[in-house]
């Protein structure tokens, strides 16, 4: 049964978290373990969701938490899922929740290394597009033209001069038992992929785009429809690899105007017209690949 | 269905844990404090679709009877709900 806001179930597991308002990463985390229920046991590396989960004596989640390393998420899963089969548990699923940096520079090995092993563990990855916990850094996820306080915006250079990273189609190079993408804009897409991957045997991984207020330069109350605008502007897909095959979920035929999306953004402002057409033909590119090999049934 | 609000007390050494672990679900300070402007729930206008519950951050909105309901003392004010709210029934009011 699909998951919707009528019959998501009504127990808050993330609860009393000190995120800045409007924060997208804690609105995937809070539904993601909703739908996981109370045997989730969740790992969190260095980053937002555990900087404002965990406050001695605050203690924001309800069920087991857990903080590792900053590389090490992918593996800190393999030991807790390990460690509870050691113990005969069934019904529980370890699950990590890691940012952009944890995921696509820091904790890429240990990820990898989890999905060579196959191990039943399911990693979400929530994208903000930077290092937002320690102050808007530019990561490997960071996209074409943001700027940050590392790619700063200048005369000569306009913020992030390299392309984001393609962490979906990585994780799927490895041949992976599941992966998806999604957005905390379209939250029924989002859970029902949850859901679907914690029913799953084996290793997955979904990306869910997690706007920043604070890093990106929008209002607060704009991250719900920041996060739509992203998958309707086509600069994302909402899309799963499975059994071999890249599904698309979602195929516009008409896409919103790329440049509504950019100058909404404080981190794009300085963008000039030349750039924002790289960025719109960079993203023609991407879709006449992906609608010439994917699979569409949206 | 939401983890209570606990009485705040000193700890001693004595309370410390000896390891890193610490009880789930433990909330001792509210984050009411955050905000400028506070969501105020209009019952007349509220059909109750649940897409404020289903995109609340912090997930301080649940439905009773059909009908949005606000824990004020963990709502931060960002503002969601009322942009969500199709029949506008949610609307944010100045915090005095």
């Amino acid at each position: 049964m699909s998951i919707t806001a009528k019959n998501l179930p009504k127990e808050e597991y993330f609860y009393g978290h000190k995120a800045c308002a409007g924060c997208g990463g804690s609105l995937a985390v809070r539904n993601a373990l909703k739908v996981l229920g109370k045997n989730a046991v969740a790992v969190l590396p260095a980053g937002c969701m555990s900087a404002v989960g965990f406050n001695f004596p605050q203690l924001c989640f309800s069920n087991n938490a857990i903080i590792s390393t900053f590389a090490g998420t992918a593996s800190m899963l393999t030991g807790v899922e390990a460690g509870l089969r050691a113990k005969g548990l069934t019904d529980f699923t370890a699950v990590g929740f890691a940012g952009d940096g944890g995921t696509a520079d820091i904790g890429i090995q240990a990820l990898s290394g989890a999905i060579d092993r196959g191990d039943n563990i399911l990693y979400i990855c929530y994208d903000n597009e930077a290092y937002m916990n320690t102050g808007i850094q530019k990561s490997g996820l960071t996209p074409f033209g943001a700027k940050t306080t590392t790619t700063p915006a200048g005369q000569n250079i306009r913020g992030n001069i390299r392309p984001k990273k393609n962490m979906f189609e990585i994780a799927a190079a490895h041949d992976i038992t599941y992966a998806a993408t999604a957005t905390v804009g379209y939250m029924t897409d989002f859970l029902n992929k949850v859901e679907k991957a914690s029913k799953i045997q084996g290793t997955k991984y979904i990306h869910v785009i997690a706007p920043c207020p604070t890093g990106w330069g929008v209002p607060v109350s704009d991250t719900v429809e920041i996060a739509r605008e992203i998958v309707d502007c086509g600069l994302w897909y909402l899309a799963e690899y499975e059994n071999g095959k890249f599904t698309l979920n979602r195929d516009p035929e008409h896409f919103t105007d790329v440049s509504a999306y950019l100058k909404k953004q404080g981190r794009f402002k300085h963008l000039t017209d030349a750039d924002i057409k790289l960025i719109t033909e960079s993203r023609d590119e991407k879709w006449r690949r992906i609608r010439n090999s994917w699979v569409c049934d949206g | 269905m939401k983890p209570y609000l606990r009485e705040k007390r000193q700890f001693g050494f004595d309370d410390i844990p000896e390891s890193t672990a610490f009880e789930a679900g433990y909330l001792v300070s509210v984050n009411s404090g955050w905000r400028s402007i506070r969501p105020v729930v209009n019952a007349q206008k509220c059909v109750g679709c649940g897409q404020c519950y289903f995109y609340c951050p912090d997930g301080v909105l649940s439905m009773e009877n059909g009908k949005a309901k606000i824990d004020y003392d963990f709502c931060k004010g960002c503002g969601i709900c009322a942009k969500l709210c199709k029949p506008n029934a949610i609307r944010m009011e100045a915090e005095r």
